[in-house]
This record gives C-alpha cells, structure tokens and sequence, in this order.
C-alpha cells in the first residue's frame, strides 16, 4: 500500500514541480536573483496552504499527529543551507528539482545528478570528521517546533500551542505569498513559457 | 505551459499535505546517498549487510541511526525512493503534455544562453559543481528544500526555518552575482 501511494504522491509532486516551473533553472535564477518572484509565491502559498490543512486536520483529528517528522537542529544545518543555497544558485537546481528536470529531458540536470551523486558520496566519506567538530550536535532542543503541538512526539521551543501557532504562521504565509511582489527589481520580462 | 501561481501553490500545498496525511513528509535528498549506498553495495559487497538486529554498514554514515539508510540501501523499493522514481514520471508526463522544452533548452536553459552564450560544456560544468555543492549541503544540512524548506516550515519545525536563513542567504547574493542578464 505504501509503494502505491510514494506512486501517486510522487507522481504529483514531479507533475506539479514542472507545472510551476519549477524544472526550469531560468525560473529558479530568476527567482533567487529577485527578477521575477511568481514560483518564490508559488511556494510561499504551497507551504502556508500545507501548514493550514495539517494542523486544522490535526485540531479536527482528521490528521494523524504522529505523521509529523521533524528534523533536528544543528549549527550544520545552516551550513549546510548555505552551501545548498550557493549551488542552488550557481546552477538553478535544487536536489527534488534537478532530478525531476532530468526527467523533462534538460541534459544539464543530467550533470547536476552526476555531480550530486558525487556530492553525497563525499559527505558519507567525511561525515565522521564533519561530526568530530561538533556541527552535528543539536541545539536549542534540537526536534522541536515553534510552538508545542499537542500530541506530538516534539517539544516546543515556546509554550504557546502548536497547532494554532501552525495555522496562524499559515496564515501569515498566504499573505506574504500575495503580499510579495512579482517583479521587485521592475525589469519583469515574463518568465519564458515553454 | 507553466501555471499562474495561485494555482500552482494551492497544488503544490496539497501534495506536501497529502504526504503528510497519508505517509510522512515529503524530502527528496537522502535518496542520492541511497543510490550511492545501492551502487557502492555493487562493486563492494561488504559495504551493506544484514545483521540479526537489522541493517549495518561499514560506512558510519550509512549505519547511523542503527543503520536505518543500509536498510534502505539493501531494499531499494521502500516509499522513499520509489517516491523519487514517481516524481520523475510525473515531471516526463507533465513536460510530455506540454509538449516538451525544445531542443534548444534541452541543451542549455535560456538564463545561461543570456548570460555566457551557446557554451554548452560550461553549462554541464557549472551543473556538475552545482550538483556536488548542493548534495554536500543537503547531507550537511539533513535535507533540502522538500525536506526542511517546505516539509520543515509547514511544520513548524525549528531545523526549517534555519534551513531556509541559510539558503536564502547564499542563493541571493551568488545569483545576483553570476547572472547579472536575463
């Protein structure tokens, strides 16, 4: 059953990710370069949409809180983000996007794949010394969420609760999702469309 | 033809809450150490195995967690991966549907034509070294923007938001720099 649904769950997600573009490194560098904002609105939407459907299933019971998997804090986690954000930008593809790209028959992602199969191969060889620095140790609780989830398996980081905390900051994405301009440097040229 | 992006984020959203209401979160990036892990396994044998208490490796890093990544190396047809392997055939109908790219961006996408011209092998260099720069973060990171970007914000998770901090604040100005046309 679980094979059936990564089929259509993931089917979706790669069909999505080229409808919005988001297979389409000039989409994505116009994106980070600030030229044209409509895929960065685009994902503010998907995750404020996301957050209000979870956590009011979740108030509603409708949503397994157990589902939730939150991932641990560390000083390597921004370090990471910061390498991850270089190459990102540097070649327009992100690891979900690159591969769905190669899918649409870009040969770059091809290289981008190559290169990340590389790329991770690397950090399972250095992984001991990158932990031996200390990187890798959780901070600040390590699994936790903005607010305390009742149910969940996740400390806080405050007291306030979880999931009207989720479906407040949802809201507060839906807006910014609008509020953000499509074009702030004004020399929109429309993201070319295929 | 690409979406307006109303309709594209409400989609986008349900896919990211449908994982989380069926499965689990959606992430994408631990999948190319699984397929290391699987190619690795192939021209060494010792790599990955079986133990009575489960999965081990004799690579730390494919062991950690009591070997929950050897595991998946050694049954290459759990959700995780099968998932990528959807994403892709998703992606190849949906570009099938509109019919295609073309031939020109198959080559090389149009923002690195505006910027260096038709040099096709630079394209394929900057994408190698992007590749590489990129899966080190992720792994550095424990994601990437499925995993902790959307998957972590929409949660709320703490990990997410210092995820996307750290992006954003590499991807922008490196950008801006690189790709002063287009």
């Amino acid at each position: 059953m679980q094979i059936v649904l990564a089929l259509i769950i993931g089917a979706a997600f790669g069909f999505v990710l080229d409808r919005i573009g988001a297979t389409n490194p000039t989409v994505l560098i116009r994106m980070l370069s600030l030229r044209s904002l409509g895929l960065m609105k685009a994902i503010l939407l998907a995750i404020g949409v996301g957050s209000i459907l979870m956590f009011v299933g979740q108030i509603a019971g409708l949503v397994d809180v157990g589902h939730m998997s939150v991932k641990t804090a560390y000083v390597g986690v921004f370090v990471g983000g910061l390498l991850l954000g270089a190459g990102w930008a540097l070649s327009g593809f992100c690891p979900g996007t690159g591969v769905a790209a190669a899918a649409t028959g870009r040969k770059d992602a091809l290289f981008f794949i190559l290169g990340g199969l590389l790329g991770a191969a690397a950090y399972m060889i250095t992984y001991p010394s990158v932990k031996a620095t200390g990187m890798l140790d959780a901070i600040a609780g390590g699994k936790v969420t903005l607010g305390t989830v009742p149910g969940a398996k996740y400390d806080g980081l405050m007291a306030l609760p979880g999931d009207v905390l989720g479906i407040v900051l949802g809201v507060i994405f839906v807006a910014v999702a609008f509020a953000v301009p499509d074009a702030p440097r004004g020399d929109a040229v429309p993201t070319p469309a295929e | 033809m690409t979406v307006n992006w109303k309709l594209g984020g409400v989609a986008l959203g349900l896919v990211f809450f449908l994982a989380v209401l069926l499965v689990k979160p959606i992430g994408v990036s631990t999948q190319f150490v699984i397929l290391d892990g699987i190619i690795a396994d192939v021209l060494n044998p010792d790599l990955v195995s079986k133990t009575e208490e489960g999965y081990s490796s004799t690579n730390a890093y494919l062991d950690k967690s009591n070997g929950k990544y050897a595991k998946s190396v050694m049954n290459p047809l759990n959700y995780s991966f099968v998932f990528v392997l959807a994403m892709m055939a998703g992606a190849f109908l949906s570009a099938m549907l509109r019919g295609g790219n073309g031939a020109d961006e198959n080559k090389l996408p149009a923002i690195h034509y505006d910027n260096f011209g038709d040099t096709p092998l630079k394209r394929y260099a900057i994408a190698f070294i992007g590749g590489f720069i990129v899966l080190y973060g992720a792994r550095l990171a424990g994601g990437c923007t499925s995993g902790h970007m959307m998957s972590g914000m929409m949660q709320t998770s703490l990990s997410g938001y210092i995820f996307a901090a750290g992006a954003f604040a590499a991807a922008v100005p490196v950008a801006m720099m690189i790709y002063k046309k287009g």
